[in-house]
């Protein structure tokens, strides 16, 4: 029974027999798709006379937006920070992947790099609509190089910059050869001339993120009210809480956030980066700003053997990783909190615990992040879809299944184990 | 008339779905002769339309070949509105079952020119080939529709300014304040629902009871326009027990005894089945 044409001849697909996540809870409804975005069926039956050319059994499942990653560097072997011959494809590779763990939207990770990594790599990532082709690229995620010498990581200390003296974004535009499909910059605000930086990244409209860096919490502050918005992996490569100075993590509770804005940290729900208790206290701290990310690495979805991180080299071995040097290490991992045996934790060698990404896939951190904090399953999902979205200002389209935004879609069991991916209302996976 | 009395809400509401059911099933429409619906909205037929989406979702029950015309629809309230008419029928109707939208008729309450729309309301009904079944609600004022009383028992559908009875019960959906519910309504007229061929009002709660009383036991009157019905031949009140605390125990008696003389009347024509479904 196809609608009447008044407004469009696109067919409609009604979801029947489904929970949808709306307004924060699962709800008994069907979704209506029309030309990629969600439709309102009452203006459909009032306005048009219209009803579904279509209608997908999604057999008691529940359907949810899209999971968005705005930290993922790499994948299957992939890794977006080494400059290859096309560095556009291995996005795309890598892009088609991630469908199968429910993401639909992603920003490529790029980590501290040379200039000339980034003057070959960013021009070929372009921001894109996902479809059947792999998830939609909402723009890079430039983690550094502006970032703090002690809290580096895995990050290449030769490659690590200061501002300089001019203010404003000239240094990075130096460095980076421009922003054109940048949405973030990861940045440590103490480095002097930040407030300028971070002040004009966020009228260009670019999402900053503190992270790897020792601000303390007024210095935190002060980067928040010139824009910043997004918190880098919290607790991890920053100044641990101390209730004196609880540094970058006491912004889950600062009193001095501007009034309509919020601030978001990103967590790596993956059983290793953060335990679980400290999950918890941040969740129960700032549960409206809690976004789910994977920060994986190329590693995650490979084999065991050599690979390389960025302008590092790892190897994975059965179920542990280690740099390749000199040596090999194989001192057991301290601290093996594996819960999954696909989740490996890749570690610095020569006796170091320095992480630095993980292997595990959005969905696994979603389930992990539900049963580690308690949250109900609504909660679950929109740490990794509606929160990104408002991070990145694009909730109006993306994150949510309000009429009009873009039908991105997952399709999952009651464990949230995945059955179905959609991006704008067609099916691009199914398990 | 028939006054078919139920122990509680929810058996009252039963019968009055399997009536309708059976109303349209022994009646076969069809693409050439659409079976016509007159619906009411509100608290009191809402498990009716919670019994009648089930009967569709067993297959026992298709709408796709009838027409139905709202009873009423504020004046000025967004169609968006949660608690606009509109609304009401997509979430506790039309979005359940399979009716051809184009069939789906409920006056617009936003439109340019609301005496028009009420003309063309008319327009439609008779182009339909008038109601075959009216079914309707009672106000504690005694109203049918927006009729509030005062309103001409040979009326059409017109604009209607609401009684102050009717905005204060209606207040409950508006957040218990009373300055935010509409205070005009375009409704069919009295005049328009006694044209139906066959009238049911469905009354429950004690809060109903004296409407009913003043209804059916007392004379026609413009004040409590529902006892125009006293001058339909074919009207039926549903009730259940407590509706009819007001009432002769004389005029309870009766209607019991026939009641159950009339007990097969409500039962599915299944012919190639074997079971009754009792209405009660």
């Amino acid at each position: 029974m196809p609608s009447n044409g008044s407004v469009s001849d696109a067919p409609i697909t009604q979801f029947i027999n489904c929970r949808i996540l709306k307004e924060h809870t699962l709800q008994r409804e069907d979704l209506w798709v029309r030309d990629g975005r969600i439709l309102d069926p009452e203006k459909l039956f009032f306005d048009e006379q219209g009803y579904a050319d279509r209608q997908l059994d999604c057999g008691g499942a529940i359907l949810a937006p899209g999971f968005i990653d705005v930290q993922l560097n790499g994948g299957y072997g992939v890794d977006f920070s080494t400059p290859s011959e096309d560095p556009g494809a291995g996005v795309a590779f890598v892009a088609k992947k991630i469908l199968e763990h429910g993401v639909t939207s992603f920003c490529p990770t790029l980590v501290t790099s040379p200039p000339s990594v980034y003057h070959k790599v960013l021009p070929e990532v372009k921001v894109q609509s996902g479809g059947v082709h792999g998830a939609g690229v909402l723009g890079v995620h430039l983690e550094g190089p502006f970032i703090s010498l002690e809290k580096k990581g895995a990050h290449p200390e030769q490659f690590l910059r200061t501002f300089g003296g001019s203010g404003g974004v000239n240094p990075l535009l130096e460095v980076y050869g421009g922003l054109d499909n940048v949405s973030m910059v990861t940045l440590a605000p103490e480095l002097a001339g930040s407030q300028s930086v971070v002040e004009e990244l966020s009228q260009r409209g670019v999402t900053v993120s503190l992270g790897h860096s020792v601000a303390n919490l007024s210095q935190a502050e002060e980067a928040v009210q010139q824009g910043a918005s997004f918190i880098t992996h919290l607790f991890n490569a920053m100044l641990p809480f101390h209730h004196r100075d609880p540094g970058i993590v006491g912004l889950l509770t600062s009193n001095r956030i501007p009034a309509g804005r919020s601030v978001f940290y990103g967590m790596i729900a993956d059983g290793i980066h953060t335990n679980p208790a400290a999950l918890r206290i941040a969740h129960r701290a700032h549960p409206a700003g809690l976004v789910l990310v994977t920060d994986a690495i190329m590693a995650m979805g490979l084999p065991p053997g050599r690979h390389t991180l960025g302008q590092q080299v790892i190897e994975i071995q059965g179920l542990h990783a280690y740099v390749a040097g000199n040596t090999l290490t194989s001192s057991p991992v301290p601290n093996q909190l594996t819960f999954d045996s696909r989740i490996l934790n890749v570690f610095w060698g020569l006796g170091t615990t320095t992480l630095s990404g993980s292997i595990a896939t959005m969905d696994m951190c979603v389930r992990h992040f539900q049963q580690a904090s308690g949250c109900s399953v609504p909660e679950a999902l929109e740490a990794a879809s509606l929160h990104p979205a408002q991070l990145l200002g694009i909730s109006h389209q993306k994150g949510s299944l309000e009429y009009g935004c873009d039908a991105d879609l997952v399709l999952m069991d009651d464990q949230m184990v995945l059955e179905a991916t959609y991006i704008s209302g067609v099916e691009v996976w199914r398990k | 008339m028939r006054l078919v009395i139920l122990e509680d809400y929810d058996l009252a509401s039963e019968w009055a779905a399997k009536y309708i059911r059976n109303r349209i099933i022994t009646f076969r429409p069809t693409a050439q002769r659409y079976f016509t619906l007159g619906l009411p909205t509100g608290s009191t037929p809402y498990a009716c339309y919670k019994k009648l989406i089930e009967y569709h979702k067993s297959g026992d029950l298709s709408f796709k070949y009838v027409k139905t015309f709202n009873m009423d629809e504020y004046v000025g309230l967004p169609r968006a509105h949660p608690e606009s008419y509109h609304s009401y029928m997509w979430n506790n109707f039309f979005k359940h079952v399979d009716i051809d939208p184009a069939n789906a008729h409920i006056l617009d309450g936003n439109a340019q020119d609301l005496e028009a729309e009420c003309a063309v309301f008319e327009k439609d009904i008779a182009d339909a080939g008038g109601i075959d079944l009216f079914v309707g609600g009672i106000g504690p004022d005694g109203h049918i529709a927006f009729n509030e009383p005062g309103s001409s028992l040979v009326s059409r559908t017109r604009v209607k300014t609401l009684a102050k009875d009717t905005i204060v019960a209606n207040a409950r959906f508006f957040g218990h304040d009373l300055s935010k519910v509409p205070t005009m309504a375009l409704t069919v007229g009295v005049g328009t629902v006694m044209d139906s061929r066959e009238v049911m009002i469905v009354i429950t709660g004690a809060h109903k009871a004296f409407a009913l009383y003043k209804a059916i036991e007392d004379g026609v009157n413009h004040m409590w326009t529902v006892s125009a019905f006293q001058q339909h031949p074919r009207t039926i009140f549903v009730c259940d027990e407590d509706a009819t605390l007001e009432l002769r125990v004389k005029t309870v008696k009766y209607f019991k005894v026939t009641h159950t003389a009339h007990l097969y009347s409500t039962l599915p024509h299944f012919p190639q089945k074997n079971i009754f479904l009792k209405a009660i």
